[in-house]
């Protein structure tokens, strides 16, 4: 073959890569981005144009932002429902504040557990692994609410652990656990574990033996080689685990309904008696808008700072 | 005086599996050594054993006098250069060579005096702000090494120290290593699989197979004058005869092997007062030391060949010549002139070596 042959050969080569290669990656790309378009974007903008709107007896309920009459193009946008929010702020910030605190220190006491437990797996042999990470996405697989039960059956008056511990002789009247802040962490805990344990494993599983013996190597004892190594590497684990859980927990409704007492009111329930009870699905619509913007604008803004700041340290002169 | 370093019988088991074996050596203040073996030979595990990961199983580790059995490897005058560098990603280049120093308790200007004083020995001054990642390999290797450095080790272990280096760079970073080395006199320990590494850094190498050291000697005495066929096969390339001595006089021998050969008594290793007539033994030519002519002269071990396999390098030919025996030899020839006509596949002709280039293994 001649040299130019060959050459046209190269070519045609890396344009049918070119074709082939760039489309399907582009595919592949498309997938989950629709998916992300249709049933996470859409339904965020529809909550996000009801919160503009008013609330009447209809199906749905509640007036249309926009549209054409026979007087032509009418709209309903109000900002009644976030003047409503503000002008009632006294009694939407004890449910805020009580949803927060209890995403909070559930994040928390995850973070204690989740961090021990995921170094233990990401240090264990291949295939213990394995073993140990099923383990821990085994509770995932059953009902949320099952497992909710389930902790139910166990703290009861008359449940297991009251039962047993009586019948140990150890107590006489059975403990109160139920409907107390331990029964609301503890399924608080028991449900956001795994969603802790999973990214700080992945970063740890990905940390090199090396670097921890370098820094034993050159005079650290362990607690400095966790302070100034294993954490400062482990640190996106730890921040995309507690942003994995805060952010449901904020949210939760069913936990502390089920286990918690009437006495604290959260944000989740607020919700859901704006909804369902009182019908107003703008209020309850703006409600989750102004949480959603509360909870997220300053993530987007660090992660936006984390940004710049890698970006300014980039090296500017060539290499010697 | 005791030696700097001294290892004696010092014995490494995994189970079943003994890593390293009853080891002992010696190696002496500023001096350059080289672990050389293919991989689990064990030298990795010696290493570790150095800075204090792994425990011996027997035998003990004394440095400058100190017995190293039961020191933690944050308290050992030893410190280790990983094969990947293992830099701290999340830390500058000051960050990461000034680690040592901070656990020792150094601070304020000292401090930054110190680590300037390592950036310039490593030719990195003014790169004391940048990440890991914004630096090229040849970069990254030098702030492990001075980071490595910066406590004023007493034996700096270098595992495989220009493996991940592309060739070139390998090449320029290596007289680099023994520069820095002379200039601070600090005891260094390379370990590695690569030859070529070992022979260009190292004043003395030890050759090491199966938990043993086989032979500790200069890199040129273990190229001319290997113990055994381990050594000899194991550095550069080699041709092997097999035969019996069938006369032994006091300046050489005459072997009974197919081809004939002639050898000259290596007198340093005394082999004249072991051999007799009869012994079974192992003849060894380096390539570089056989000639190749298209005629006979009628020289003393000159055996008719043909050629069997060329490769072209440029500064020289690496061939393959079969004798009338079937005994292959490999052999180069360098390529002086530029109308050379060096001979080509098939072509018939004549090798000859001198009697005295003849490596006698018992």
């Amino acid at each position: 073959m001649t040299m130019m042959g060959y050459k046209c050969m190269q070519q045609g080569g890396s344009v049918l890569y070119r074709l082939t290669g760039a489309t399907g990656r582009r595919l592949v790309a498309a997938v989950p981005l629709v998916w992300l378009l249709v049933f996470f974007l859409l339904p965020l903008l529809e909550t996000l144009q009801v919160s503009f709107t008013t609330a009447q007896r209809s199906v749905p309920p509640y007036a249309p932002l926009w549209g054409f009459d026979e007087t032509g193009f009418f709209t309903n946008f109000t900002l009644d429902n976030y003047a409503l929010l503000a002008a009632y702020w006294q009694d939407y910030i004890g449910p805020a504040g009580n949803s927060i605190k209890l995403a909070f220190f559930s994040t928390l006491v995850c973070l204690l557990f989740a961090y021990p437990m995921a170094w233990w797996i990401a240090r264990s042999t291949a295939k213990w692994r394995v073993v140990l990470l099923v383990m821990v996405m085994l509770p995932f697989w059953t009902s949320s609410l099952l497992r909710i039960y389930a902790l139910i059956g166990l703290l009861n008056p008359n449940g297991f652990i009251n039962s047993l511990l009586i019948w140990l002789g150890l107590i006489d009247a059975p403990l109160r656990m139920m409907q107390t802040d331990f029964s609301i962490y503890m399924g608080m805990v028991l449900t956001y574990l795994p969603l802790m344990i999973l990214p700080l494993y992945a970063v740890m599983v990905r940390l090199d033996d090396d670097v921890i013996e370098v820094a034993t190597d050159l005079g650290a004892s362990s607690v400095a080689v966790w302070w100034t190594v294993i954490l400062p590497l482990t640190l996106p684990g730890v921040i995309a685990g507690s942003l994995l859980v805060f952010i449901p927990a904020v949210g939760e409704f069913v936990i502390p309904a089920l286990l918690g007492g009437p006495d604290q009111l959260m944000m989740g329930k607020v919700l859901w008696t704006e909804f369902f009870r009182n019908r107003d699905w703008p209020v309850a619509a703006a409600i989750a808008m102004l949480l959603l913007a509360i909870l997220t604008v300053p993530i987007i803004y660090a992660r936006y700072q984390d940004g710049r700041e890698d970006h300014a340290s980039d090296p500017q002169a060539g290499t010697p | 005086m005791a030696p700097f370093i001294r290892l004696t019988a010092l014995t490494k088991r995994f189970d079943e599996v003994v890593a390293v074996d009853n080891l002992s050596l010696d190696i002496e203040k500023g001096e350059l050594f080289c672990l050389l073996g293919a991989s689990g030979c064990g030298k990795s595990t010696l290493l570790r054993m150095l800075a204090g990961f792994e425990q011996p199983s027997a035998g003990r580790i004394e440095i400058d006098g100190q017995n190293m059995a039961g020191v933690a490897p944050a308290d050992r005058p030893v410190n280790i250069m990983f094969q990947n560098y293992a830099l701290f990603p999340h830390m500058s280049v000051a960050g990461n060579i000034g680690y040592g120093l901070r656990r020792a308790g150094m601070r304020g200007a000292a401090l930054g005096e110190r680590i300037d004083a390592l950036l310039k020995l490593v030719r990195l001054s003014g790169y004391g702000g940048r990440k890991p990642h914004q630096l090229s390999g040849g970069q990254r290797q030098r702030v492990a090494l001075a980071r490595a450095l910066a406590r004023q080790p007493k034996l700096l272990l270098l595992d495989e120290p220009l493996a991940a280096l592309d060739k070139k760079l390998r090449e320029d970073t290596q007289f680099e290593l023994v520069d820095i080395q002379e200039k601070l006199d600090t005891t260094f320990m390379v370990v590695t699989h690569d030859q070529e590494e070992a022979m260009t850094l190292a004043g003395r190498i030890g050759i090491m197979d199966q938990g043993q050291l086989v032979q500790v000697d200069t890199p040129r005495t273990l190229y001319e004058s290997p113990k055994n066929v381990f050594v000899a096969d194991f550095l550069g390339m080699i041709s092997f005869v097999e035969g019996r001595v069938t006369k032994c006089t006091k300046t050489g021998l005459v072997i009974d092997s197919q081809p004939p050969i002639t050898a000259a008594l290596d007198q340093q290793r005394g082999l004249a007062s072991q051999l007799q007539a009869g012994d079974k033994i192992t003849l060894a030519i380096r390539p570089e030391k056989i000639n190749l002519s298209a005629t006979a002269k009628g020289a003393v071990n000159e055996i008719p060949i043909v050629v069997e396999d060329l490769a072209y390098l440029g500064v020289a030919s690496n061939y393959r010549v079969k004798t009338a025996q079937g005994q292959m030899f490999k052999l180069q020839q360098q390529q002086n002139r530029r109308a050379d006509k060096p001979p080509e596949w098939g072509d018939a002709g004549f090798i000859q070596f001198d009697p005295a280039d003849v490596i006698v293994l018992s």
